[in-house]
């Protein structure tokens, strides 16, 4: 079969990218650019989580920034109490994974439409936002990490090697674990598309009763799929509490979640690529602008989405497929019209 | 010892609010059995198929499958069961090819290879190789019914149930319609929900007709067709 080798070639492609930008970023940026590529690198797993269970789970999630501070906190105050972060890195897969599993429960099991599916996530997110508001004081505390509001938690140990605290880890080995994080997520996510429970996920999106009628249960298809999305939204937030070194409810926030939206929508539903593309882009541009602080952030972001809602609906990724597709189809028909031509 | 059969559904009802879709309607399938289900415009025969499929929870009554009480059972265990449905309006999954539509269906139990080979034979069955590739929801309409119901014989089940098969199809797809709905009854049950009269003959043994949510008359085709009766509901408005 010939779309399954060149779906193979495709991945391998974007695999060998991924290992070249891990490896080569650090030998062509100083360490400020490298510090900044971990963020966008960040932001990408993040905006992974949103496109899987989105663009092809077709579960719209208003607030996968839950899972995402979630996972941002957990490493936060486990790495605080236990000194060592292995465990904690691990917990910001596990926790919001299970938070994301005990809600979707109730929300797919309940048979809510998919409208409440995004009206509850959006609250749940502004609830955790509101929850950890109002963590000021010294009563709020997990073992010895203070909660601290609305100011956040301060100085969160970086990651370090496993089983040596001491042996922290530098920003540019920072940048290697969340380049390689970023792509095993991809390629993770990659797998699963390709497996049969991926192809499943994404007929149940495209036509719930013809699933049902086909003897699956789409109940707990979503939920595994929108459980999947909360553990890499979390590990996400892990790698985005290690880029600040400080973390706070704004990781909760309504601008956060709309952000993640917004990643997925620029870069194209349906794509994995896209919305890696989609998280780089506009997480470059807010820190350009934040830089210059000649326009606010939130009105080009904004102006922006609505531009690409009314020009570029299906996003930058799919949009560019179609157009290299047309070309090569365009530059096949010369051809064979030429052949023609010097038959007849 | 008595015989068990495939499907029977008793004393079944569905009331919406004030209106009564079915009422009390008994059937008996046996196995390998052709049904057609004829029958004016709502008498209730896509209300019945959806109670079948667990789309809808009856009001009233019971239906068994092979003796096992299925009455209000979930759509998806129906479906794994060995039930499996053509709808009356196409369910497909647009966005994806005709060969991942019928892979998906026939995926459900073993490993990917033997859901390759089911997928392709279902595919060789229906001539669907030529368009195989294609996006389903780009298809005729003609094509993404035999589209939806090489899904169903790829999911290989024991009873199908075809809602109006031949519906928006020239006379020649019929007429292979007809012969591929033969050929599934050499080895599987169907119940066939079909407005053509045409195409009934070409396909039925026996015919039960729906009438305002109530069993009319069940005999041989020939017999109910030159009923007056049938012919005062339902085939004396084609006739006028």
């Amino acid at each position: 079969m010939t779309g399954a080798r060149a779906e193979w070639a495709g991945f391998a492609a974007m695999i060998a990218a991924g290992v070249l930008l891990l490896v080569g970023l650090p030998m062509v940026t100083d360490l400020f650019g490298l510090v900044q590529a971990t963020l966008f690198v960040a932001m990408a797993v993040l905006a992974l989580s949103q496109g899987f269970i989105w663009g092809y789970g077709g579960i719209m999630s208003f607030g996968q920034s839950a899972f995402f501070g979630l996972g941002a906190y957990t490493y936060a105050v486990a790495t605080i109490n236990l000194g060592d972060s292995t465990l904690p890195v691990l917990l910001t897969i596990a926790i919001p994974a299970a938070f994301a599993a005990l809600l979707g429960y109730f929300m797919f099991y309940g048979r809510i439409s998919d409208a409440y599916v995004g009206v509850i996530t959006l609250t749940v997110t502004v609830i955790l936002f509101n929850v950890m508001n109002s963590t000021a004081g010294d009563a709020y505390h997990i073992g010895a990490a203070q909660l601290g509001g609305f100011n956040g938690i301060p100085s969160v140990p970086p990651l370090n090697w496993p089983g040596d605290p001491s042996a922290a880890l530098d920003p540019q080995q920072i940048w290697y674990f969340a380049a390689g994080v970023l792509i095993l997520v991809y390629a993770l996510l990659r797998g699963i598309l390709a497996s049969r429970y991926g192809r499943v996920v994404v007929a149940i999106r495209e036509n719930e009763t013809r699933a049902m009628l086909l003897g699956y249960d789409p109940r707990l298809y979503k939920l595994l799929t929108f459980t999947i999305g909360g553990a890499v939204a979390g590990i996400a937030g892990c790698l985005y509490v290690n880029w600040s070194g400080f973390i706070s409810p704004p990781v909760f926030g309504l601008a956060q979640s709309a952000q993640i939206i917004i990643f997925a929508l620029l870069g194209g539903l349906g794509t994995l690529l896209g919305p890696i593309i989609g998280a780089v882009a506009v997480q470059y541009l807010i820190n350009a602008i934040g830089t210059q602080q000649t326009l606010n952030a939130n009105l080009l972001l904004g102006v922006i989405l609505m531009g690409f809602v009314l020009l570029v609906p299906q996003g930058v990724v799919p949009a560019a497929r179609v157009l290299l597709r047309g070309l090569l189809d365009r530059g096949r028909g010369v051809r064979v019209t030429e052949a023609a031509e010097r038959r007849a | 010892m008595t015989v068990v059969p495939l499907l029977t559904a008793r004393g079944l009802t569905m009331r919406f609010g004030g209106v009564t879709a079915v009422d009390a309607v008994d059937l008996t399938l046996g196995e390998v059995e052709l049904r057609c289900l004829i029958g004016p415009n709502g008498a209730g025969k896509s209300t019945f198929f959806k109670m079948l499929t667990g789309q809808l929870q009856p009001s009233a009554g019971e239906i068994r499958f092979r003796g096992q009480d299925i009455t209000g059972a979930k759509t998806h265990r129906i479906a794994r069961l060995g039930v499996g449905i053509k709808t009356q309006v196409p369910n497909v999954f647009n966005g994806l090819s005709v060969r991942e539509n019928v892979f998906i269906a026939a995926s459900r139990m073993g490993s990917m290879r033997r859901a390759r080979q089911l997928a392709e034979a279902a595919m060789d069955r229906l001539g669907l190789g030529p368009i195989a590739h294609r996006l389903v929801g780009q298809l005729a309409h003609g094509q993404r019914q035999w589209v939806e119901i090489g899904t169903v014989l790829a999911q290989d089940p024991e009873l199908i149930l075809l809602d109006e098969p031949a519906a928006g199809m020239t006379h020649e797809e019929v007429v292979r319609t007809s012969a591929l709905i033969r050929e599934i009854n050499r080895t599987h049950a169907l119940i066939v929900v079909e407005h053509d009269m045409q195409f009934i003959r070409m396909i039925a043994k026996t015919v039960t007709v729906f009438n305002q949510g109530r069993i009319l008359v069940e005999d041989h085709v020939d017999r109910v067709l030159a009923d007056q009766r049938v012919r005062d509901v339902y085939l004396g408005k084609q006739a006028a």
